[in-house]
């Protein structure tokens, strides 16, 4: 059965909603059953709720935070609520995968604890799961430029998620459809030079910008984070990563497409600057 | 694999004769008349039938390629041609029958590269991008999409 065509049918009215939670910006667009009624509201403040909750367990600018003093070695993993081994462990498997390159623990001096790159992607598709279960309801669930896409409204022409041009700001440099998976993106364009190479400590000067699309929000945003750290690698590396697709924007403007392993990336120069 | 590959493959031709149009039709050159590329699409041949709804080329309209038939079912694409540039393009058809073609579907569509493409004009639902902070948020692309959906 393919999809039914968008030109003939009437657009689904889309509903949003902002939140700041975490320091940023979380975002909803709700369209069809459930877009704009009780349920959804339920099920909105059910997300928000969960993400102020794992602020409290997870930031690093709360003192009084579990992964602060664990931090601090105040406490132990077994004194802290379960989740956060959850997503040590899955720092662990992002650090290995990665060669270092994404790491929760600092390089250089300190070594301290910063485990909020997986714990983002981690906390928003957890968040996104009551509002997909909505029923017959698109959701479109970011946190501050990663995002949950579902596709559940009969006909849904799905998601068009524009990612940012990293030198202008204003601007999209490309544009992907997505029916159901997430999309991440890293880079140093709005909170400046953040992310450093795990292991080494070196930021990123010839990358400006890594976007990756996945099934789940999860690895989208570590794959993300890893790549855009790992600099001029950041092609080669995800081109080895299964089920991914992505875009890395260069400094110089240029831009690659990934496919994934399934096909070679295809450079193409930027024209017009 | 192989068959995905060979999907995959049909779905990219279909793709680079959009960017294949996309390079000819520049910012300063303003289209005439549907292009021919859309509607040869995929291995398994195409029923050419694009067509052109709208208005002048000065405006926005769309262009619907023609339905290709390859081994797993039709794909079909729609431009949408503001000003002589394409400013958006959704996938109308697309094969789907075994979870395989379902996971393609699902978030493996070809991402569309759009250099010469204005925010505004790009047909879009939400922006991903750099991390935004609560105070970086009120003057972002994401902000704009929210306010107007509100």
């Amino acid at each position: 059965m393919s999809a039914a065509p968008g030109s003939t049918q009437r657009p689904l009215a889309v509903r949003r909603r902002v939140e700041q939670v975490m320091g940023m910006p979380v975002s909803l667009a709700l369209r069809g059953r459930h877009a704009d009624d009780e349920p959804a509201r339920e099920a909105w403040d059910a997300a928000v709720a969960l993400l102020r909750d794992v602020d409290r367990v997870f930031s690093t600018y709360r003192p009084d935070s579990w992964v602060s003093r664990l931090g601090r070695g105040e406490v132990g993993v077994g004194d802290c609520p379960s989740e956060v081994a959850d997503v040590l462990a899955l720092a662990e498997r992002a650090r290995r995968e990665s060669g270092g390159a994404f790491d929760v623990r600092r390089a250089g001096g300190d070594g301290a604890l910063d485990p909020s790159g997986v714990v983002k992607g981690w906390a928003v598709s957890r968040a996104a799961a009551p509002l997909i279960a909505l029923g017959d309801t698109d959701v479109c669930l970011s946190a501050g430029g990663d995002l949950v896409c579902h596709t559940g409204a009969p006909g849904s022409p799905g998601w068009r998620i524009g990612i940012e041009d990293p030198h202008d700001l204003s601007r999209v440099v490309a544009v992907v459809p997505v029916r159901n998976g997430a999309v991440a993106t890293s880079g140093a364009a709005r909170r400046g030079s953040h992310i450093s190479h795990g292991r080494t400590g070196v930021v990123p000067t010839a990358v400006s910008s890594v976007t990756v699309v996945a099934p789940d929000l999860t690895w989208a945003d570590v794959d993300a984070t890893a790549a855009y750290a790992m600099d001029g690698e950041a092609l080669t590396w995800l081109r080895t990563r299964p089920g991914r697709r992505g875009l890395v924007v260069w400094a110089d403007g240029r831009t690659d497409v990934v496919e994934g392993p399934l096909r070679r990336a295809v450079r193409r120069p930027v024209r017009g600057r | 694999m192989r068959r995905v590959t060979l999907w995959l493959l049909s779905t990219v031709s279909v793709v680079v004769l959009l960017f294949g149009y996309d390079a000819s039709t520049s910012a300063t050159k303003p289209l005439a008349s549907p292009p021919a590329a859309v509607s040869t699409t995929g291995p398994g041949g195409s029923s050419a039938t694009s067509g052109a709804s709208g208005g002048s080329s000065g405006a926005t309209r769309t262009v619907t390629g023609g339905v290709a038939s390859t081994q797993w079912g039709p794909v079909q694409v729609q431009l949408t041609v503001s000003g002589g540039r394409i400013t958006g393009v959704s996938v109308l058809q697309q094969p789907s029958g075994n979870p395989r073609d379902a996971e393609i579907n699902d978030y493996a569509l070809p991402i569309l590269t759009q250099e010469t493409t204005s925010a505004q004009s790009a047909s879009i639902d939400m922006v991903s991008g750099a991390t935004v902070t609560s105070t970086g948020y009120v003057q972002s692309l994401q902000s704009a999409i929210d306010r107007a959906g509100r």
